[in-house]
């Protein structure tokens, strides 16, 4: 894109700078769209599954009830508590909604086709995962209210015990595509299943790593099983509890976007992104970005389908699920997949 | 922990088996009725709005002996009554408190001429408390509204009454 808009006679500084603009907005305008339809479908899948119907008034199939919701959240008036921090209650929204957002960078949609095609990828979705926690924390503290502070407090201790056995999912994948490059790990699952089966999951040693990193980011999300930070039986409303009008909409805008990206996760790294399928030449003809596409959805359904279907863990028994079932086991896959790799890949 | 246990543990048996279970309850038909288009049946017994009848030929049924008001164990009900020009007991007012109501249909029950009744009508809501505060106006000109149900339903309980 930059080349197109250097033949319009700019600089090479401006032409990238407007480049990346574009690539930027057309990464996140779809994205709020298709969070927009996703809380639809949320609803629709989780309602489907306790034989209710779900959002079907505003417009057809109730298709527009997001925008809806959305309208009467941004006509609501702002309430600021007069105890709360005014500056960090306020920005608290914009860093989980930024954050939620920055990750998108380097999730590629086609070959190539990636905003930031940088070497460091993986550590970068990472890095910028770890610092989603931020959002949480800071609404908590800056609250000044009871229930928020000890939603904060999950918050923290949760996502920094799921991040580690994540970490270690991740570094198997790594080893296995020999790249932290996204789109070079979504290549190297090109036929990894027997030739045939584009993605990782197709393998004795990296489906646990799926099925864990399923689970992990479900808790990394705060998603239904592990939604303990908005347990609304317990914290009333969690961190969001004082929030009203567009900051609350920001925390559910940015809540959503993380579990799409967790979903583009799960495909990119262990269901070969936007590969198809399989290895059948035809399946080439439709573009990456709609396998891509299907594959998020697909996750989406299972995060749905989760949510509709698994009771909320108590907190020790997440606690006890992160740090004496899912670090050693991941741990010990690390040593398996390396050790595997190293007898037959590298001839030890 | 026995190796059974650890192995169950370990696929995720348990929750496998939810998730099969929720997903054929996802292609299930749905319990719920699409609401404001769809009704469930009402029973001729349904306790709902309040009306006062009149006979065909248009006069009030209501002889203002005021059981209603006695029997009412909410107090919503209040009558004041006179004896009209041609010398026939009415009342002056029949006010129903609908924020009292608590609809247990003894009004109904005991009034001796079938003219305060609860009708099958429950889509009443207003926007302010003081529309809830009935009148005689307000309760007749239900009763001229629902009549024909409010009949219906009478003569279908009758037989068990």
């Amino acid at each position: 894109m930059t080349a197109f808009f250097q033949s319009l006679g700019m600089s090479f500084e401006w032409a990238w700078t407007i480049a990346t603009i574009c690539g930027i907005l057309l990464i996140a305008l779809p994205l709020m769209l298709g969070v927009a339809m996703i809380i639809y479908a949320d609803r629709k899948i989780w309602a489907a599954m306790a034989l209710r119907r779900g959002p079907n008034v505003v417009g057809p199939f109730g298709l527009l009830q997001s925008f809806a919701d959305g309208l009467k959240v941004f006509l609501q008036e702002t309430i600021i508590p007069s105890a709360a921090n005014k500056g960090i209650f306020l920005i608290a929204p914009i860093v989980t909604f930024t954050v939620a957002l920055l990750a998108w960078a380097v999730i590629p949609f086609n070959s190539g086709a990636v905003l930031a095609d940088i070497n460091v990828g993986l550590l970068y979705v990472l890095a910028i995962s770890s610092l989603g926690v931020y959002g949480t924390v800071m609404a908590g503290w800056a609250s000044n209210s009871k229930y928020p502070f000890f939603s904060a407090m999950r918050a923290s201790a949760q996502m920094i015990s799921y991040e580690v056995s994540i970490g270690f999912i991740l570094i198997c994948v790594v080893l296995w595509a020999n790249s932290f490059n996204l789109n070079d790990i979504v290549l190297a699952q090109k036929g990894a299943g027997l030739g045939f089966v584009n993605g990782f999951w197709f393998n004795i040693l990296l489906f646990p790593m799926w099925v864990m990193f399923l689970i992990s980011g479900m808790a990394e999300t705060g998603r239904a099983p592990f939604d303990l930070t908005e347990a609304e039986s317990e914290l009333v409303a969690g961190f969001q509890t004082e929030y009203s009008s567009m900051s609350f909409a920001l925390y559910w805008l940015g809540e959503y976007a993380n579990v799409l990206l967790m979903c583009a996760l799960n495909a990119t790294l262990f269901f070969g992104g936007w590969l198809p399928p399989f290895e059948i030449p035809f399946l080439y003809w439709i573009p990456g970005f709609v396998w891509l596409l299907l594959k998020i959805l697909f996750f989406f359904f299972i995060f749905s389908w989760v949510k509709a279907t698994v009771p909320r863990y108590r907190y020790d028994q997440l606690m006890r699920l992160g740090w004496k079932v899912f670090l050693p086991v991941s741990l010990g896959f690390v040593v398996l997949v390396s050790g595997w790799l190293m007898f037959t890949r590298y001839g030890a | 922990m026995s190796v059974a246990q650890l192995v169950k543990s370990f696929t995720l048996y348990e929750f496998v088996k939810a998730h099969a279970l929720t997903l054929k309850y996802f292609f299930k038909p749905k319990a719920t009725l699409n609401y404001p288009f769809e009704k469930n049946p009402l029973s001729p017994r349904f306790r709902g709005e309040h009306a006062l009848r009149r006979y065909p030929n248009g006069e009030e049924r209501c002889i203002a002996c005021k059981l209603c008001e006695a029997v009412c164990p909410a107090q919503a009900i209040t009558i004041e009554a006179e004896p009209r020009a041609d010398g026939s007991r009415r009342t002056t007012r029949y006010d129903i408190d609908m924020t009292k109501c608590i609809f247990c249909g003894f009004c109904q029950e005991a009034c001796p001429v079938d003219a305060i009744v609860e009708g099958p009508n429950f889509e009443y809501s207003v926007e302010t408390r003081e529309e809830l505060l009935y009148d005689k106006t307000k309760l007749l000109a239900n009763g001229d509204k629902w009549e024909r149900a409010l009949a219906a339903n009478l003569e279908a309980d009758a037989p068990y009454r």
